[in-house]
């Protein structure tokens, strides 16, 4: 009997999880799909009815703005996010005495919420009296700097304040990936009288590939699941200039009574994040048997 | 679990890579080098100066003074407000409650969360059965759904659960979504002890609890921390579970700092806005300048998986 | 009395993988069996099935007469070492050899008495505070041994203790595992990759590959008289020459021809007459080939050979040549004097030939 029970503990163990697992993510994920078929409106209903909330969806130009915003936030965010992480990163890679404070600096923003960032980078970028009036300040009384109202420059603000709060990531990242490269090779490239920047761009920076490859996972799943920084920040505006798929889905879930358009758009974005997600767990999770 | 911290790194004295350059290049590219990385640093750290010297300035000299000047006279007004008298919507208590609720929060979740994740990460690493595996890929895979797509049917489980709007579902939650990552942190640790330590203590007569008790418990000290560390700054800072399940008085400070950041009554206080948000960072910023070592680690753990 | 351990039929697979294949062992009371084998060959399997740590797919396991199928680790009465020492890193050395004691509720007394015991035995007595971080290799081998010791069980496990020490330390170790049977008279199984161990440990040797027991036998029996050519490969370092031959019955003796790449073929005679098919492997360890006089006998005959290779070893000079298409070594006086490419006399001692099949490998004679 004890040995029963030794023998099934660990399922035992195992089990609440693996069920809330299941029902909360899984079955959670089926009900927002259903839904997605339905013409819930104010209240869920359960009866089928094809693709007509997504085809809605496609036809709302907020959602084509949202949607559109996507690829523009998510390319910078990460490209700028992926060169300025590793710029840095090799920066500090240079054996300087104060690295650890420089790194500490680089990073903090990361233990920010993004609530705080947008808070503080809406203030710095205020057009009145923030950046814009301090250039002004030191003589330029012609500087504009007025991104943050303005509806066709608003989505790049979004991709200032994500790239400063999540660029020393990259760099953490890129610098720990530096660090473990083998340094006999690194050696040998010496003896050979490579120069630094050959040995970084032929040997170093091509043996971090899979380094690149988890900093682009988790700055496009940042970026896809972006919601706090755009509220923060920009609201959304101005208009819908700055929305991104997931205010648009939390508009439509808790301010505009809209289940069929909010669970359409969650099917979306969940679509765009297994997209570049699955292949990466799956390679990730193949090999290893153990 | 490999160990990506770079703070505890030794720097051994192997020749610096720039050493063959000739003494006058040499130091002009070292100057260079420490020009960039300053210039860098001061992007980091001027949206931190602002809102610090914003917050105890007076509204008057916000007005007139310019955005990167020091205070003239340094007033903790702001503060005062920001805690205990702000507006977010029609109350007007400040920060204070919101933060208490922050606090009721994120504990409990990070404790639950974590032992939980502990538990789960011992069985996965080291008591295998069939299909443990795919219990696991699919936990890992939980970690990486956007939340919008359970938002809704959350919504209407936690009321059916008589938890909508409150604290405790809000824990509930934060738990529920957690432990994917929190059981990846400590199977990932406890990979790494060997599978023979298990083989010894059961022939020493041990069983499934007391191996985890008087073996992987003593052991696991270190991504204890890192695992608290991640979830208390993934809950402290949680915005879209916050403002989708809470109600008037059970926001958290998050929430609330958008609030008062937005709230349109009155005059726009910005030397408020900027030490409510100061506030709102303070417990994870000092995680960060405390543990830096074992944030950074869960950061890097939480995406390289090891 | 009934044999300590006694396992018949046994089966083990993984899914659809067979790891052991019906294996039958009986050791007796007293009995230092070693299993041995290449990585893979399921012999650490084995050994874990013995210690319930893995369960069986099929066949049976005895431990001093009790059937063990359902019956815990920690109730099998046995204690193993592992190749790792997996001693618990948190605890002292002290710790870790009570701890077994204290999960089983043995009374704080007894227990500092037989820590005391123990820590005497193997001279552990300064460590007993340590963590196993602070300890060197060899300590950590004897803190696993203590934590072994401490149990008295009826039967002792190891899992190829000793791979994970430097060469000396190793032949040190060996010798103290042999003395501690030896005073203990107790009954143990134990798992290595290295033949030398196996031969110098054992009482009782059992080869596998595979998932299949090769031979089972003394360490004597298993040297000599090699079932198959896998064992006779395997054990013997440098190993056993394994030359292709053609055979012919003349008359009262059986002709034995190895084909030499210049010249005619080397010609052997086995006077007692083997029955044997046309084609053979000949198996003749480095030893029963020497200098000619190097040993008297009638079944001893020379024949000149090329030299290819000479490696003087110390005590002795292995001498290689060129036959049947294989490299053959021979053992020669550490004086030789040889030239590669000269010939040189070669003496062939049939004694203790083994022929072998070449399509099944299983011995002839």
């Amino acid at each position: 009997m004890t040995r029963w029970l030794e023998h099934h503990l660990p399922k035992a163990v195992l089990a609440p999880s693996f069920l809330a697992v299941l029902v909360f993510v899984y079955g959670f994920i089926g009900w927002t799909a259903w839904v997605s078929l339905t013409r819930s409106k104010l209240m869920p209903r359960y009866e089928i009815d094809g693709f007509g909330q997504f085809v809605r969806l496609f036809a709302s130009p907020r959602w084509d703005t949202a949607f559109g915003n996507l690829f523009i936030f998510g390319l910078l965010f990460v490209v700028i996010s992926l060169v300025l992480g590793l710029l840095l990163a090799i920066l500090l890679d240079q054996r300087i005495r104060v690295e650890g404070v420089i790194r500490t600096i680089y990073l903090y923003p990361m233990a920010l919420s993004l609530i705080v960032t947008g808070t503080a980078w809406k203030w710095v970028l205020n057009p009145g009296l923030g950046l814009e009036a301090v250039v002004r300040g030191w003589g330029f009384e012609n500087f504009r700097f007025d991104w943050l109202v303005n509806s066709d420059m608003a989505i790049y603000t979004v991709v200032i304040a994500g790239v400063w709060q999540a660029s020393g990531f990259v760099m953490a990242l890129f610098l720990a990936g530096l660090r473990s490269v083998d340094q006999e090779i690194i050696r040998a490239a010496e003896v050979d009288g490579i120069p630094t920047y050959r040995i970084y761009s032929a040997i170093i920076i091509p043996s971090m590939a899979p380094i690149f490859m988890s900093a682009f996972i988790v700055l496009t799943h940042l970026a896809i699941k972006s919601f706090d920084l755009v509220i923060a920040l920009t609201g959304g505006g101005p208009g819908y200039a700055t929305d991104l798929p997931a205010t648009y889905m939390y508009a439509m879930a808790f301010s505009r009574g809209d289940i069929g358009q909010a669970a359409a758009s969650a099917m979306v974005m969940m679509a765009v994040v297994f997209a570049i997600v699955v292949p990466y767990l799956y390679s990730e999770l193949r090999p290893r048997h153990d | 679990m490999t160990d990506f911290s770079t703070a505890n790194r030794s720097m051994p004295p192997p020749p610096s890579r720039m050493r063959r350059t000739g003494g006058v290049k040499r130091a002009l590219l070292r100057w260079l080098l420490f020009a960039g990385l300053g210039v860098f640093a001061l992007f980091y750290l001027m949206p931190l100066f602002v809102m610090l010297t914003t917050s105890l300035k007076s509204l008057e000299e916000i007005r007139t003074g310019s955005l990167v000047a020091l205070p003239r006279t340094v007033t903790f007004d702001a503060w005062h407000t920001a805690w205990s008298q702000a507006c977010s919507g029609i109350k007007c208590e400040g920060l204070r409650p919101y933060f208490m609720n922050s606090v009721l929060i994120a504990v409990p979740a990070v404790a639950i969360s974590t032992m939980i994740g502990a538990l789960n990460g011992y069985v996965v690493a080291h008591w295998r059965f069939r299909g443990a595996n795919i219990i696991f890929s699919l936990m890992l895979f939980g970690c990486f759904i956007p939340f919008q797509v359970v938002l809704l049917p959350m919504a209407r489980m936690l009321g059916l659960m008589g938890l909508a709007g409150t604290i405790p579902g809000l824990i509930f939650v934060h738990v529920i979504y957690g432990i994917g990552f929190t059981t990846l942190f400590f199977r990932n640790y406890y990979v790494s002890v060997p599978g023979e330590l298990v083989k010894a203590a059961k022939v020493d007569g041990a069983g499934f609890l007391r191996i985890f008790w008087s073996i992987f418990l003593p052991l696991s000290l270190p991504i204890f921390v890192v695992t608290i560390i991640w979830q208390f700054t993934q809950i402290w800072n949680d915005f879209l579970f916050g403002v989708s399940f809470s109600q008037a008085g059970t926001q958290p400070v998050t929430v609330a700092l958008n609030n008062i950041v937005n709230s349109t009554t009155g005059v726009k206080e910005y030397n408020v806005d900027m030490a409510a948000a100061i506030i709102a960072a303070l417990p994870t910023l000092l995680v960060y300048v405390v543990a830096g070592k074992y944030f950074i680690r869960g950061l890097t753990a939480g995406s390289v998986k090891g | 009395m009934p044999p300590i351990l006694d396992i018949r039929n046994l089966y083990k697979s993984y899914g659809t993988t067979e790891i052991l294949k019906d294996i039958n062992v009986t050791i007796e009371p007293g009995d230092f069996l070693v299993l041995v084998g290449p990585s893979g060959c399921g012999k650490s399997t084995l050994l874990n099935c013995i210690a319930g740590l893995e369960d069986i797919s099929g066949g049976a396991i005895h431990i001093g007469g009790q059937d063990m199928t359902d019956v815990a680790p920690k109730d099998r009465n046995i204690a193993m070492v592992f190749q790792s020492y997996a001693l618990y890193p948190t605890m002292t050395v002290a710790k870790n050899i009570t701890f077994g004691m204290k999960v089983r509720g043995v009374d704080q007394a007894t227990q500092d008495h037989k820590l005391a015991e123990v820590a005497r035995q193997l001279q552990i007595e300064p460590l007993l505070s340590r963590k196993p971080a602070q300890l060197s290799g060899g300590q950590r081998q004897r803190v696993a041994m203590g934590r072994a010791l401490v149990r008295d069980p009826k039967l002792f496990l190891f899992d190829e203790p000793l791979s994970n020490l430097d060469a000396k330390l190793r032949v040190e170790m060996r010798t103290e595992i042999k003395k501690l049977h030896h005073n203990l008279g107790a009954s143990m199984v134990y798992v290595t990759h290295d033949q030398i161990e196996a031969l110098t440990l054992a009482t009782k040797i059992v080869v596998m590959k595979g998932g299949v027991i090769q031979q089972i036998g003394t360490p004597s029996e298993i040297y000599n008289r090699p079932a198959n050519l896998f064992v006779a490969d395997f054990m013997g370092s440098p190993s056993m020459n394994l030359i292709p031959a053609r055979t012919q019955r003349m008359g009262e003796t059986t002709q034995i021809e190895i084909a030499r790449p210049d010249g005619p073929p080397l010609v052997l005679q086995d006077t007692r007459r083997p029955d044997l098919p046309a084609d053979i492997i000949l198996g003749l360890r480095p030893e029963d080939i020497g200098a000619p006089g190097f040993r008297q006998g009638p079944l001893v005959q020379t024949s000149p050979c090329r030299v290819d290779v000479v490696e003087p070893a110390g005590a002795d000079t292995y001498i290689v040549a060129h036959l049947g298409g294989k490299e053959v070594t021979a053992r020669f006086h550490a004086e030789t004097e040889a030239q590669p490419g000269s010939p040189l006399e070669f003496a062939f001692d049939l004694t203790k030939a083994a022929y072998f099949a070449p399509n099944s490998g299983e011995r002839l004679n």
